[in-house]
C-alpha cells in the first residue's frame, strides 16, 4: 500500500517543553486516521506540524515522500486543511470565499469558478453563494470549510475536530460529506475527541495522551484489545461493590472503580448480569463495549485540563 | 539554532504575495467610496482652514503662499495616515480577530507572503491616499513642476515604509488599544514637527537634528521640491534615508510576525 504520510520519531518542544515526544505513524492511501486523545494530548500540535504550520523540533514527517520541512509549499499544494475553529473570511462571500481561496493555489480563474459551483453543490450551499459568512449557521460554516478545503483537489485532507460543537443534524451531515469524499478514494487525517466521529469515520485510530501514541489500530481491535466486548456498569457504592465483586470470583473480567459507579469488562457479559441480578437488581447497565471505553481506560477518567 | 536562522533569514517573497494583495484589493473595491471619502476629507479640511484661512494671516514662506507651502506636506502625511491606519488596525484584524492570515498560510501562500502582500496593500492604499490629494492640489493650481510626476513612485515607498513601520507595532501589539502609542507617540509627533506647516530653519540645531530622525521630514523636503520644480542634489540624501529606514522596517517586521505567529 502507498504510504501518504509518514512520521519518524516526530518531537515538538515549546520553551523545552515536549508535547509530542517522539511519535512514528504512518497513514496510508484512501485510509482515515484518527488520532483521538484528550485536550493537551498532542493531537493538534501533530497535525500542525503535517501541514507544515508549525516547525518539527526533531524527527520529521514525509508527505507524499515529501519532506515538510523542505518542501512545504509543494506539499501544501496538495493537501486541503479543515481548521477547528472557523477561519473563513469574514470580508467576503460565500462564493467570492472560494474563489479568493483558489488563487492562493494560483488556480485558473475558468477552472476555479466551474470546482466552486461544484463543491458549493456538494455541500449543499449553492444558494448561499452570495451570503456573507456572518449570516451562515454554524453547520453550512463548516461545510464551507470543507469545501474550501477541497479547492484544490486535494488527495489528502487533514480535518482538525471536524464537527466540534455541532448539532446532530449538522454533524451528521459532516459525516456523510466525509464518507463520501473517503468513498471517492481521499485520504484523511483527522483528530477528534468524539468517540462516535472517530468510531463513524476512521479506518484506524492512534490514541494519544501526553504527546505520546498509547495505542493504535482499528476501532474494532481497540475494543476488543483492551476491554473486551461487553461491560456492565453498575451504580453502586464502596462496600456493596466489595460484595458484588466478591459474587463473580470464579469469572473472567477486569473491573475499574471511578467515583459512584463499578465499570466490569468482560466477554461473558450475559452471565455475569445475571449473578451480579442475586445480590443487585436495579441501576445496571449492560451494553456491548465502545471506544469510549477504551479511551477512559488508557487515558484514566480524571478530569483533563 | 536551526529556528534561530529560520526566524532571521531573509525571506523569499514569491507571487503568494501578490494574491495576499489581491484579496485585499478585492475586498476594497467592495467598499471604495468609503474609502475615498475618507481619504479626501481630512486632507481637504486641513487645506482648505489651515491654507486659505490661517494662510490669510501668515506672510509668504520663502517667497510660497502658506497653502502652497503646506500642500506637499498634507500630501505625504495622508499617504502616511493611510498606510499606518491598514497595517495597523487593519492588519491587527485580519491577524487575529479574523484568522486570514492563519486561513492562508496553510496553502501555498507562505507566511512571508502574507506579511509582505499586507504591507504592499498598505503601501497602495497609502499611494492610493497621497494620489487622491495630488489631483486636489492639482485642481486648485498648487502645483509648479513637471517634476511632481515622481511624486507617485515616491508614494509607494512612503506607503511601504510606512506600512512596514505598522507592522512591526501590529506584531508587538498584545490589544487594539497598543496602538495609541503608536499614533500619540510616533505619529501625531510626525505629523506635526516635520516641517509641514512650519520650516524647521529657524529652529534650534537640536530640534533640527531631532527631525532628521522622523522620516516624515525627508518625505516632506523632497515632496516639497517636486512640486515647486525646486531639486537640489541633498534631496538624494533624504531619498537614500528614506529607503534605507524603509528596507530595515520592512524586514523587520517580517521577522517579528514571523516570530509572533509561528511557534
Amino acid at each position: 500500500m502507498d504510504v501518504v504520510v509518514e512520521a519518524r520519531n516526530l518531537v515538538k518542544e515549546y520553551n523545552s517543553h515536549r508535547v509530542v515526544k517522539g511519535i512514528n505513524f504512518s497513514v496510508c492511501k484512501g485510509e482515515c486516521f484518527g488520532f483521538l486523545g484528550p485536550n493537551g494530548a498532542g493531537k493538534t500540535t501533530t497535525m500542525s506540524m503535517i501541514i507544515c504550520y508549525t516547525p518539527i523540533t526533531k524527527g520529521n514527517v514525509t508527505v507524499f515522500g515529501l519532506d515538510v520541512g523542505r518542501y512545504p509549499k509543494k506539499v501544501k499544494q496538495k493537501i486541503g486543511v479543515i481548521p477547528q475553529e472557523t477561519n473563513l473570511d469574514p470580508d467576503l462571500t460565500v462564493f467570492e470565499n472560494l474563489m479568493v481561496y483558489a488563487r492562493y493555489f494560483n488556480i485558473p480563474k475558468k477552472v476555479a469558478r466551474n470546482r466552486v459551483k461544484e463543491l458549493l453543490s456538494f455541500v449543499q450551499l449553492s444558494d448561499k453563494r452570495d451570503e456573507v459568512i456572518l449570516r451562515l449557521s454554524g453547520g453550512m460554516k463548516r461545510r464551507l470549510l470543507i469545501a474550501r478545503s477541497l479547492i484544490n483537489d486535494p488527495e489528502l485532507i487533514i480535518l482538525d475536530e471536524p464537527t466540534i460543537g455541532l448539532d446532530p443534524q449538522a454533524r451528521h451531515l459532516i459525516w456523510q460529506k466525509l464518507r463520501q469524499l473517503k468513498a471517492h478514494g481521499t485520504t484523511m487525517v483527522l483528530s477528534t475527541h468524539y468517540m462516535e466521529e472517530a468510531a463513524q469515520l476512521c479506518d484506524r485510530l492512534a490514541i494519544m495522551d501526553q504527546g505520546q501514541i498509547i495505542a493504535e489500530g482499528s476501532p474494532n481491535h481497540l475494543i476488543t484489545e483492551f476491554v473486551g466486548t461487553e461491560v456492565i456498569e453498575i451504580r453502586s457504592d464502596g462496600q456493596e461493590s466489595n460484595y458484588i465483586l466478591d459474587s463473580l470470583k470464579e469469572h473472567q473480567f477486569s473491573f475499574e472503580r471511578a467515583a459512584d459507579t463499578l465499570f466490569l469488562y468482560s466477554r461473558e457479559g450475559g452471565r455475569l448480569v445475571q449473578k451480579i441480578k442475586e445480590v443487585k437488581d436495579e441501576r445496571i447497565i449492560y451494553r456491548p463495549a465502545t471506544l469510549e471505553d477504551v479511551f477512559l481506560k488508557l487515558t484514566g477518567r480524571e478530569l483533563k485540563e | 539554532m536551526n529556528a534561530f536562522i529560520n526566524t532571521f533569514r531573509i525571506p523569499y517573497i514569491g507571487d503568494g504575495a501578490f494574491r495576499v494583495w489581491q484579496r485585499n484589493g478585492n475586498v476594497w473595491l467592495k467598499f471604495y467610496r468609503p474609502s475615498l471619502v475618507g481619504n479626501l476629507g481630512e486632507p481637504i479640511l486641513y487645506l482648505l482652514a489651515l491654507g486659505y484661512g490661517l494662510g490669510k494671516f501668515i506672510p509668504d514662506i520663502s517667497g510660497i503662499p502658506y497653502i502652497q507651502f503646506i500642500a506637499p506636506g498634507l500630501l505625504v502625511s495622508s499617504t502616511m495616515y493611510s498606510a499606518c491606519f491598514e497595517c495597523t488596525f487593519g492588519s491587527f484584524t485580519r491577524m487575529t480577530t479574523q484568522r486570514t492570515y492563519d486561513a492562508i498560510i496553510v496553502t501555498p501562500v507562505s507566511i512571508e507572503e502574507v506579511i509582505a502582500g499586507d504591507i504592499f496593500w498598505g503601501a497602495t492604499k497609502g499611494a492610493i491616499a497621497g494620489l487622491v490629494i495630488l489631483l486636489v492640489a492639482t485642481a486648485f493650481g498648487l502645483v509648479g513642476s513637471p517634476w511632481v510626476g515622481l511624486v507617485l513612485p515616491l508614494l509607494m515607498v512612503e506607503g511601504l515604509l510606512f506600512a512596514s513601520l505598522s507592522m512591526v507595532m501590529t506584531a508587538l501589539a498584545p490589544t487594539y488599544d497598543f496602538f495609541n502609542y503608536f499614533f500619540t507617540i510616533a505619529i501625531a509627533p510626525m505629523f506635526l514637527f516635520s516641517g509641514i506647516f512650519f520650516p524647521l530653519d529657524e529652529f534650534p540645531a537640536w530640534a533640527k537634528t531631532a527631525s532628521w530622525f522622523l522620516p516624515l521630514t525627508h518625505l516632506v523636503t523632497i515632496t516639497r521640491g517636486l512640486f515647486l520644480g525646486k531639486l537640489h542634489i541633498s534631496l538624494l540624501i533624504n531619498l537614500s534615508l528614506v529607503i534605507a529606514f524603509t528596507v530595515i522596517t520592512f524586514y523587520v517586521s517580517i521577522t517579528l510576525v514571523k516570530r509572533r505567529l509561528i511557534k
